[in-house]
């Protein structure tokens, strides 16, 4: 039998685009959204070095998934496409739109032209006035871009986080309430569920109140706090997830406190074993 | 620059090179870089573009200081009163330019971006004494202009938030039209009023002065620099014109606020009215 020399461009195409999502597919996610005072990315990683998160310029900021060395090219070049045109212009004139457009030439060129895709999504944010001014665009690994409202999810579970998120997310959440539905989508529903703690995510934000440069890091002690304020407003709407190990240390005063709070967890995790049946494999997860 | 050709990576995917914003202007667009101008092959140039003058730095008890008067030179005429020789150049340090005013403006800018470029694409910031090298490279790339009278001198001040003292934190380096850097201890200027600034803080400067102290001295000294050097400019209190004060410690640069130069501006004012010679 000889070699078939001809596969048609709907094959080829095809089989980029399976490649390179099965390769997104596998990365943990992140989930970048508009809040009050600016937007938020928030990524579950464990590395403190290998960022998937990064600031491009004054206003925009950076997310992605996939193959790190890929985005790591595509986050590289847009620092270096913005500097240059906020050095030749004005500060001012660096937008987001133009990064995203930038990006989807460069990635649509990498798609057709090269023998592998790039196996990368990535969303360009820029931070405006206003929440309803916040421009989110989506960059997927062909080059199509999408201007998504308000939040964006990518990576192997962006259609269960994007459903979460399309439910419960409001321009008008505080940073705290933001960064506790991010973490809520980010840890699963059902069977797959996983609580995240801090030292799994990195998260940072644009802040519209700030000038010049918006973007920063939310790291260590201050993560902590954040994370532990937003659980308490959180944690009755979702009774299958257990309040986070640090929640309930600076209340209980005395035993009988502690008691009632183990009880509460108990119930808790009946009624999420009556509901989902798969607790135990959710805990050993969690490891 | 066939950014939109299909098939063709733009210049900033397809380059190769480090961190140095710098360097990758060089293959970018380098009509953007200073020193890549062609000049006319002789003449003296200098009397065609304003200048900038007297620039004042001094190290006290945890932190550094940098200050500049405002005016600009042409020749015998004054270009601008109210011009800025003072920028931060990041978080941790500051830069202040004597000498042509546009290309003193460009390097400025050009220099601030570096160091944020170099941040964002290695994700952590140049250690003092490697931003003033790079700052070094940059004014040497000014050799050709400087010669034929475009000279541009800046003086770099920085927190090292490395160091072992905190006390001691505060760096000052200085360049010549060669490129340099030359670090100084306790206090430096540079400009047409420098020689009389200088002589004016060595006679006053102590190491233990405190940051309120700083200022005291750095706005008398700029005050005797303006009274012998017709280029430097006093303070306008006709127009409310006053040296620009930037301060670098542990907390990061910070401009003092005009109000604040004012109050020290006024009572030195008011001093020099009992005693002209401070």
């Amino acid at each position: 039998m000889t070699m078939p020399f001809y596969a048609s461009p709907e094959q080829l195409m095809r089989d980029k685009s399976e490649y390179a999502r099965k390769g997104i597919a596998r990365g943990r996610s992140v989930v970048v959204l508009t809040y009050a005072d600016g937007v938020l990315f928030v990524a579950e990683n464990v590395s403190t070095a290998l960022h998937k998160v990064a600031e491009i310029y004054d206003r925009i900021g950076f997310a992605a998934v996939g193959r790190y060395n890929e985005f790591e090219n595509l986050r590289k070049a847009g620092v270096r496409y913005a500097d240059v045109q906020g050095y030749a212009n004005n500060r001012a004139d660096v937008r987001g739109l133009g990064l995203a457009n930038v990006y989807a030439q460069a990635l649509g060129t990498l798609f057709t032209e090269q023998p592998k895709p790039f196996e990368v999504e990535v969303c360009v944010a820029e931070v405006g006035d206003s929440p309803q001014r916040d421009q989110l665009y989506r960059l997927t690994y062909d080059g199509s871009v999408g201007d998504e409202p308000g939040y964006v999810a990518m990576g192997g579970q962006a259609d269960a986080i994007s459903a979460v998120l399309r439910d419960r997310h409001r321009e008008d959440m505080t940073l705290a309430e933001a960064l506790r539905l991010a973490v809520d989508a980010l840890s699963g529903t059902g069977a797959e569920r996983r609580e995240l703690t801090a030292s799994q995510l990195e998260v940072a934000v644009l802040d519209r109140r700030r000038s010049g440069r918006t973007f920063r890091r939310i790291t260590g002690a201050a993560l902590d706090e954040l994370v532990a304020q937003g659980t308490p407003a959180e944690a009755p709407a979702d009774a299958g997830a257990p309040a986070d190990a640090g929640e309930p240390a600076g209340e209980s005063a005395g035993a009988a406190d502690a008691e009632s709070t183990g009880k509460a967890a108990e119930k808790d995790t009946g009624k999420s074993d009556e509901a989902g049946g798969e607790k135990p494999a959710g805990d050993a997860d969690d490891k | 620059m066939g950014r939109d050709l299909p098939g063709r990576l733009p210049v900033e995917f397809a380059y190769t090179g480090g961190p140095s914003f710098a360097d990758y202007l060089r293959v970018a667009a380098p009509e953007l870089l200073p020193g890549r101008r062609p000049l006319p092959p002789s003449g003296a140039l200098g009397d065609l573009a304003p200048h900038g003058t007297t620039i004042v730095a001094m190290t006290y008890a945890g932190g550094v200081l940098l200050a500049g008067d405002r005016r600009a030179t042409m020749g015998n005429l004054i270009a601008q009163r109210d011009i800025r020789k003072v920028f931060p150049a990041d978080t941790y340090s500051a830069i202040a330019f004597a000498g042509t005013a546009g290309i003193g403006l460009e390097l400025m800018r050009l220099f601030r971006v570096e160091l944020e470029h170099y941040e964002k694409i290695e994700g952590t910031s140049l250690s003092l004494p490697a931003k003033a090298n790079r700052l070094a490279a940059m004014v040497r790339d000014n050799l050709g202009a400087a010669i034929q009278g475009l000279a541009v001198v800046p003086l770099f001040t920085g927190y090292d938030p490395t160091a072992a003292d905190p006390a001691t934190a505060g760096r000052i380096y200085s360049y010549d039209v060669t490129g340099g850097p030359y670090e100084e201890r306790d206090f430096h200027a540079v400009g047409s009023g420098s020689l009389f600034a200088k002589s004016a803080l060595k006679k006053r400067y102590s190491r233990d002065v405190d940051a309120d102290g700083a200022v005291r001295l750095a706005v008398e000294s700029l005050y005797d620099a303006a009274e012998d050097d017709t280029a430097t400019g006093g303070p306008d209190l006709a127009r409310s014109i006053f040296p620009i004060v930037a301060l670098v410690d542990a907390d990061g640069f910070r401009e003092l606020p005009e109000e604040d130069v004012a109050a020290v501006v006024r009572s030195v004012v008011e001093e020099r009215m009992q005693h002209p010679g401070g």
